[in-house]
């Protein structure tokens, strides 16, 4: 009895916390996408219109397909990428792993904004890409075409997010048993044998955490496609930016940022079937 | 006999993947020192103007000010929150934990825009003017799952025979806490406090909804990336911050880690 109310006065406080300014707010959101409108009279009308329209509405929907195969696609080749370099530093970084990790991680841990920015500085018209290319007489004049593309979001994600990725991989290569690969080479398998058929099988746990932890935020990713999508390159989530910021239609908006969070909470349940979150996001 | 080691494939790939991480926050740092408006190729010459250029910038300067004051609260609130939350889910396995759990670290994927939208909806319905503040509210529930794991995973590594020990010698419960568990956890409350601490500071996406006009860095920066002559301050005041928020992480991961260590001996 005392360890329950003990237990409920800790975690009373943060509860609170979380209902009111994570909970309440959803709820709140919930409520406002049945209204007829922003401001006025219409705000106090409830109606299902804006859930008819988002149904009807094939652009609204197209874009929710864009910005899920932009994130796939960052995610895969952010795992694809994030691999060797984990395994690098699970297998053979020796004594110096904490330090060479630490190296890969400290960039992460500057200017989200600037850190995106920064890739206009390479892509860019007048950019290092097309300076380079030029000086090596590779094209004749800057190509404009590197920078404000669907290419060029996926590829600032990528470089935001194969240091996340890395993380959980990581993680679950450093849990793999050692005794397992030597009883492996034992038992006559070549290195790539045993890796193919015990560490990456042991590892795929880790793998698939950091698509998923790449993948979902990236649904409603909005600042890099400002700075280096262009039109061609927007995403769902500047879809919604607009309906409260420049069309002021918040009603539209909540109907959107529900359908984005009931994927969102489902591909996160998926997740959590993998096993806790803590233990496989390697925190 | 001299025999040259051969660099494996595996840090080859390591050293690429390093040089592709950090070339951008290079390019950054070059083009703060570059004598040129505009941020292109090729470089012009060494100058330390826009550093110079910076302390007569006064909306820069009061957006750095709101950014340290919102970081700091709400640092503070979610590193407390967090940690009430951490030695309940730690020391306790009763009913509620796990939805605790689910729903406090539900914030490390749900996209920001969302959460943002979302408190705007909050703030308009309860008539609250948008300002940084409101934004600090934002910031204290992306930053508590970030508080939880890691002051929880101090807290696994001792036993709690320790604060037993406190109470069997007269220390009621929450005296052992304070006096007992506190101090001993107080290197992963540290190391707490400065990653949210820069997980606000640097957080754009939930703030461009809340702060209005009241701006803050990040959302000062947006708004200064479209106007290519004040860029080169902008890059200089980011250059300053990048390096002292790099000297302030290395240091929170210095003490997660002795923290760790001595605790496993």
């Amino acid at each position: 009895m005392k360890n329950r109310q003990r237990f409920l006065t800790l975690i009373g406080l943060p509860s609170i916390y979380l209902f009111l300014l994570f909970i309440l707010p959803m709820g709140l959101m919930f409520i406002f996408s049945f209204r007829g409108g922003t401001t006025g009279a219409a705000r106090n009308v409830f109606t299902f219109d804006n859930y008819i329209k988002f149904i009807h509405n094939s652009s609204f929907q197209r874009l929710l397909w864009r910005s899920a195969g932009i994130s796939f696609l960052m995610a895969i080749v952010s795992c694809v990428l994030a691999y060797p370099l984990a395994y690098y530093l699970a297998f053979q970084a020796g004594s110096k792993k904490t330090l060479l990790m630490l190296l890969v991680i400290i960039p992460t841990w500057t200017s989200y904004l600037l850190r995106i920015f920064s890739w206009k500085l390479i892509l860019g018209s007048t950019g290092l890409l097309n300076s380079i290319l030029v000086a090596l007489g590779l094209i004749d004049k800057p190509s404009p075409i590197l920078i404000y593309s669907r290419t060029a979001v996926v590829v600032t994600l990528i470089y935001v997010w194969v240091p996340f990725v890395m993380l959980p991989i990581f993680a679950s290569l450093e849990r793999i048993d050692r005794y397992l690969l030597e009883a492996a080479a034992d038992l006559g398998c070549t290195r790539f044998e045993a890796f193919l058929r015990v560490t990456f099988p042991l590892s795929l746990p880790g793998v698939v955490a950091g698509f998923f932890f790449a993948f979902i935020p990236t649904l409603g990713e909005f600042v890099t496609p400002l700075l280096v999508g262009g039109a061609q390159g927007s995403m769902y989530g500047n879809l919604i930016q607009d309906q409260f910021m420049r069309a002021l239609n918040w009603p539209m908006g909540s109907v959107m940022s529900l359908a984005m969070l009931v994927i969102v909470l489902l591909l996160m349940f998926l997740l959590t079937r993998l096993g806790p979150l803590t233990d496989l996001l390697g925190l | 006999m001299c025999r040259l080691k051969l660099p494996s494939f595996g840090a080859i790939y390591y050293l690429l993947v390093c040089l592709v991480l950090y070339l951008p926050i290079a390019l950054l740092i070059i083009f703060s020192f570059n004598d040129a408006t505009s941020l292109t190729f090729p470089l012009k010459g060494f100058t330390l103007h826009w550093y110079q250029m910076l302390s007569q910038s006064s909306e820069l300067l009061h957006a750095v000010r709101n950014s340290v004051l919102i970081a700091l609260g709400s640092a503070l609130v979610a590193t407390i929150l967090g940690t009430m939350g951490a030695i309940a889910i730690v020391r306790y396995n009763l009913p509620g934990r796990g939805v605790f759990l689910a729903v406090s670290a539900m914030p490390l994927v749900i996209p920001y825009v969302i959460l943002g939208v979302s408190l705007l909806i909050l703030l308009n319905q309860a008539g609250i003017r948008l300002s940084a503040p409101a934004a600090g509210l934002g910031h204290v529930i992306i930053s508590i799952p970030y508080a939880l794991l890691i002051v929880a995973s101090r807290l696994v590594g001792f036993p709690n025979n320790l604060e037993e020990a406190a109470m069997d010698l007269g220390a009621s419960y929450w005296e052992a806490l304070g006096r007992i568990t506190l101090p001993i956890i107080s290197p992963a409350l540290l190391a707490s406090f400065l990653l949210c601490f820069t997980i606000s500071f640097d957080e754009f996406s939930i703030a461009s909804f809340l702060v209005g006009t009241d701006t803050t860095l990040p959302v000062y920066m947006y708004s200064q990336l479209r106007f290519p002559s004040r860029l080169p301050i902008v890059i200089a005041m980011a250059a300053i911050i990048m390096t002292l928020t790099m000297a302030v992480l290395i240091f929170s991961e210095w003490l997660r880690r002795t923290g760790q260590n001595t605790s496993r001996k």
